[in-house]
């Protein structure tokens, strides 16, 4: 890990129920507002951290999330990162496919949560865990996508 | 008045307005309650003979896959009891956020206002629900 940046904290919340979501959709509005964020930008952050909490929940068998805000520095913004120790994802490529579902959901979690954000990684290990980490930078200019336009 | 009980443990209550129910989502929704509201309105549809039904989201401050999904559920339960539902006042960073996580909801109809959604269900049966 390189130097944090000053005011750089970090809190951790379970994810073992719906209600936690709850509780995760709301921490994670709060800082993002209290980055700066705008309402357009908060929305979406909040929205892929709703999906990626309930993938921790449905596929990994519940676990934790680390918000990081980063108020100063280079790059000031939000990182979210979504810990479960559940079965894994076999096939990364097929799971980010659009459409690819094996939960109850529209099968947009990972490729929908993924346009929302400025930054995305996914690591899994069949049978030890998934790690799904996010960011979204506070300057509020959105990243160029494919097929904008 | 004689009001139906509640059924279930449901904190969102569905209001009826002459035969058209009215459901306004406020805050944050956690998922179990989602779900019951679904059960019950299709109960109250059945029960009370609603011809239509209004889901007010101007306080919703955020829709996710799963609440979209109920949604659309809710819309396509009370079109097989002959009900039309049409979601009304969704946030603009909602909306914007949705069509990005391309949910696009396209069996919902939609009012920019509960009074425009009461509007559209008085209307005659022509433009809703055509082409479904």
């Amino acid at each position: 890990m390189t130097q944090a940046p000053p005011g750089t904290a970090t809190i951790s919340l379970p994810i073992a129920s719906d209600t936690d979501l709850a509780w995760v959709r709301q921490r994670v509005r709060q800082a993002a507002a209290e980055l700066g964020f705008g309402l357009v930008q908060q929305t979406k952050i909040v929205t892929a951290a709703s999906e990626l909490a309930r993938n921790t929940l449905v596929h990994g068998g519940g676990g934790h999330v680390e918000i990081t805000t980063v108020p100063a520095g280079p790059q000031p913004g939000l990182r979210l990162t979504f810990v479960d120790t559940g079965p894994g994802i076999r096939d990364v490529e097929q799971a980010m496919t659009e459409g690819f579902t094996t939960g109850g959901g529209l099968g947009l979690g990972l490729c929908g949560a993924k346009r929302l954000v400025d930054d995305f990684t996914v690591d899994s290990r069949p049978g030890e865990g998934t790690t799904v980490s996010i960011a979204a930078w506070a300057s509020g200019i959105p990243s160029p996508r494919d097929g904008t336009g | 008045m004689n009001t139906p009980p509640f059924s279930g443990p449901t904190p969102v209550p569905v209001l009826a307005l002459g035969d058209v129910l009215l459901v306004t989502l406020q805050g944050e929704l956690d998922d179990g309650t989602a779900e019951q509201l679904q059960q019950d309105i299709s109960h109250r549809i059945a029960r009370e003979n609603a011809s239509g039904v209004v889901i007010d989201l101007s306080g919703v401050d955020v829709i996710d896959s799963f609440l979209g999904r109920v949604l659309a559920e809710i819309a396509s339960q009370a079109h097989l009891l002959s009900t039309r539902t049409v979601v009304a006042g969704m946030r603009p960073a909602v909306a914007i956020t949705l069509a990005e996580l391309g949910l696009a909801l396209p069996g919902l109809d939609t009012a920019l206002s509960t009074a425009h959604a009461m509007d559209l269900l008085a209307s005659p049966r022509s433009p809703l629900q055509e082409g479904t």
